[in-house]
């Protein structure tokens, strides 16, 4: 899940539990049905005289500032952008807004998310209306907004799986940088050989994004399509490799067993117990307000490999822009999704503003991308280096349309394999059946 | 006569009209929404075909739903959980809150400054809302930033969980209940505890013998007051949630049902799961009533 706006959605979350409260146990469901009302902004009315509004749904900070770059361009169609949620909160409020026919024209998904909004007749195949935008995206880009030849979205940026370590600890422990898992082992032990109070890194059961995409590294195919039937095999050999690998970690004591995104972990990476972070490209984003002390220390370095020399790398997080079913006009919403993410001046605009590494091809080249992040000052040829791995990042051939489920099977069976010393891959067990038993229940074929 | 069966008539509409503010909210608000949650627990929805589904649409599940949630593993751990939890919470804030108004309640202490400030303070976490509450305790209990020997003690083991949750329900319910069984003790008629100094009766005995038999309906009413909140316990352990491992995200009944509707957007399941429970909250809170409002008499007198 793109982290960009964990706080929000930690924000919004609080509040939909400050509202739970409120209610009584009936309630609880029943307002899930009809809690749509954020909806009433809708953007459908295109107002006479040609002229077009549009409403956009959208959590990036700063995206004002892009979004009126296109306002000023487009008097005839005008995008009003409004932030109702972030993440999956977001996803929950478009499904719900479906239903009750007022959902916005654009919206933003994560690539996760996609399949399941698919699935519901939440977005819209704008293939028509992007003929020419697809030329401007890699087939592997392509590939996580594109199924069964139909476009559901124009993808906004994407994020390598990297490993991030802090550079000046490394050198004063006189640590070498892991470039495979045999050695980033070693490093972890060192780490707690040298400086007992630290470790290398975490292994985090709360956000499953990172490990999923550990898992895609090693080859794992959680979900993939076999005609109009449904492959689903999280516990298979690769992820168990994964899986195996950090239950032996964690059973030495070698890497700390807390959640990330917590208090305590925001600590402990701000003062250097924590030496290193596996995250997606956009960490140099977050760092600033998890770490604010460590400005300038952190380096960046490709995700360790299986097999020295092998560069693949999984991904953690991206997103895509959407164009929903209730949108009455959906060819200004994509023409507008397809500016947002191919035209120049959107996306140097969306670097500067958001920090996303662009997903579009021509947009990894924008000179912007030359200079080093706010964050990260010490890394001038920080994008240079995404850009290497970002060719082999891998995903899983399609997300499955019930990630929701598997997501949270993760953080629930991995936090309790950590809390009572259970194993890893009877947690992978759990996953694989909750995933296949939901698929069957919304009436999927599964082979 | 007749002038008095018409008065009779005007009076007997007038109580209705009195009674429909409530009824209308109560129709609205409760009655509606419970019988919406009825209809939808009876519903599922599946896709129309095809590898991603092509749209959904809502089917009749009979009491497919009802099904699953008996047989929902996950959902019976939480009530477990809850329980436990429960048996932590409901005694620790009535009695905390009983020592307290008692303790208040002292000759002693009686309307000196001290005491009055002390009341305050015992009150005011009453005011913190709960989300606010567990957020500051959870700092208080991870190691990285607890004062309060987080990095010696583990706050969020397997048993610890239980009472560091606990700790914060009580700490947040303790005030009220205790203001409730204070006004109680304050309300009863001081010749009787003058007459029991009288004949010899310490401070001690006053407050077994005399104060707390007398205050026992408040006593009760805040016992049922914690059993309904113990049953519907969520915020706290919610938001100790992201902090650590020892909370899934079904630990406790409402989590799972807040999951069920919100992360899983499976409205239908979420409405099921939360008619057993509204049924089963029912049954035991009318039970916990009459089994108090029969005691109530006897130990009045």
């Amino acid at each position: 899940m793109s982290a960009t706006d964990r706080t929000r959605r930690a924000g919004g979350r609080r509040a939909a539990v400050a509202l739970l409260a409120a209610g009584l146990l009936l309630g609880t469901a029943a307002c899930g049905g009809g809690s749509s009302g954020d909806g009433a902004r809708n953007g459908a009315t295109g107002g006479a005289k040609g002229k077009v509004t549009l409403t956009f749904w959208d959590w990036d900070p700063h995206m004002d500032k892009v979004v009126a770059k296109w306002n000023a361009g487009h008097p005839g169609i005008q995008v009003r952008l409004s932030n109702p949620a972030g993440g999956d909160q977001l996803v929950a409020k478009m499904i719900t807004a479906h239903e009750a026919k007022n959902g916005p024209d654009i919206a933003k998904v994560e690539y996760q998310s996609l399949p399941a909004l698919v699935s519901k007749g939440v977005v819209r195949d704008i293939t028509r209306y992007t003929k020419d935008t697809v030329a401007d995206f890699d087939r592997a880009t392509l590939g996580s907004t594109t199924f069964e030849g139909k476009v559901y979205g124009v993808p906004q940026d994407v994020a390598p799986l990297m490993f991030f370590y802090r550079a000046d600890l490394f050198q004063r422990y006189g640590l070498t940088v892991p470039t495979t898992w045999d050695q980033f082992a070693a490093t972890a032990a060192a780490v707690r050989a040298k400086a007992p109070a630290s470790y290398l890194t975490n292994f985090d059961a709360a956000d499953p994004g990172w490990f999923t995409g550990l898992a895609q590294q090693a080859g794992a195919n959680w979900w993939s399509a076999d005609g109009d039937s449904w492959k689903v095999d999280i516990d298979g050999a690769p992820t168990r490799k994964v899986a195996a690998y950090w239950q032996d970690q964690v059973g030495r004591g070698a890497v700390a067993k807390n959640p990330s995104f917590s208090p305590q972990w925001n600590k402990q990476m701000n003062d250097g117990t924590l030496l290193a972070w596996i995250s997606g490209a956009w960490a140099p984003a977050q760092l600033g307000g998890i770490a604010p002390a460590t400005k300038g220390k952190w380096a960046v370095a490709p995700l360790p490999a299986w097999t020295a020399g092998d560069t693949t790398t999984g991904i953690w997080g991206g997103s895509a822009t959407t164009v929903t079913s209730d949108s009455h006009h959906p060819a200004e919403a994509a023409q507008f999704a397809s500016w947002l993410n191919t035209d120049d001046a959107a996306v140097t605009e969306q670097v500067k503003q958001i920090n996303v590494y662009p997903a579009a091809t021509g947009g990894r080249s924008l000179p912007i991308l030359q200079a080093a992040p706010a964050f990260f000052p010490n890394e001038p040829d920080f994008y240079a280096k995404v850009k290497q791995v970002a060719p082999s990042a891998r995903s899983f051939p399609m997300w499955g349309p019930d990630v929701t489920v598997t997501f949270t099977g993760y953080s629930d069976s991995f936090g309790k394999a950590l809390q009572s010393g259970g194993s890893f891959t009877d947690a992978l067990t759990g996953m694989q059946s909750a995933a296949v038993a939901d698929l069957k229940k919304l009436g999927f074929t599964v082979g | 006569m007749a002038a008095t069966t018409v008065r009779a008539r005007g009076t007997s509409r007038f109580p209705y009209l009195l009674v429909l503010p409530a009824v209308l909210l109560f129709a609205g608000f409760v009655a509606a929404p419970g019988g919406y949650a009825l209809v939808l627990s009876f519903q599922r929805r599946k896709v129309n075909g095809g590898l991603l589904g092509g749209g959904t649409h809502t089917v009749f599940a009979g009491l497919a739903n009802y099904r699953d949630v008996l047989g929902d593993s996950a959902l019976w751990s939480g009530v477990v959980r809850m329980l436990a939890l429960g048996a932590i919470t409901v005694p620790g804030t009535v009695l905390l809150a009983l020592l307290f108004a008692v303790l208040l309640d002292l000759e002693g202490a009686r309307l000196r400054r001290p005491a009055r400030l002390a009341r305050l303070t015992i009150f005011l976490p009453y005011a913190v809302p709960g989300v606010i509450a567990s957020l500051m305790w959870g700092f208080l209990y991870l190691p990285a930033t607890s004062p309060i020997g987080g990095d010696h003690v583990d706050f969020f083991g397997r048993v610890a969980v239980y009472f560091s949750v606990g700790n914060v329900v009580v700490w947040g319910a303790v005030g009220f209940n205790m203001i409730v069984i204070h006004t109680a003790l304050r309300a009863l008629p001081p010749e009787l505890h003058e007459s029991a100094r009288l004949d010899g009766a310490s401070e001690w005995q006053i407050v077994l013998r005399i104060k707390v038999p007398l205050v026992m309906p408040a006593v009760v009413m805040c016992t049922l007051f914690s059993v309904l909140a113990a049953l519907q316990v969520f915020n706290e352990p919610n938001t100790l949630k992201p902090l650590s491992n020892a909370l899934s995200s079904t630990w406790v009944p409402l989590m799972d049902i807040y999951d069920e509707a919100f992360g899983n957007s499976d409205i239908h399941s979420a409405a099921a799961t939360s008619v057993v429970l509204a049924a089963a909250a029912l049954a035991v809170s009318f039970a916990t009533a009459r089994l108090v409002q029969s005691r109530i008499p006897q130990e009045a007198e």
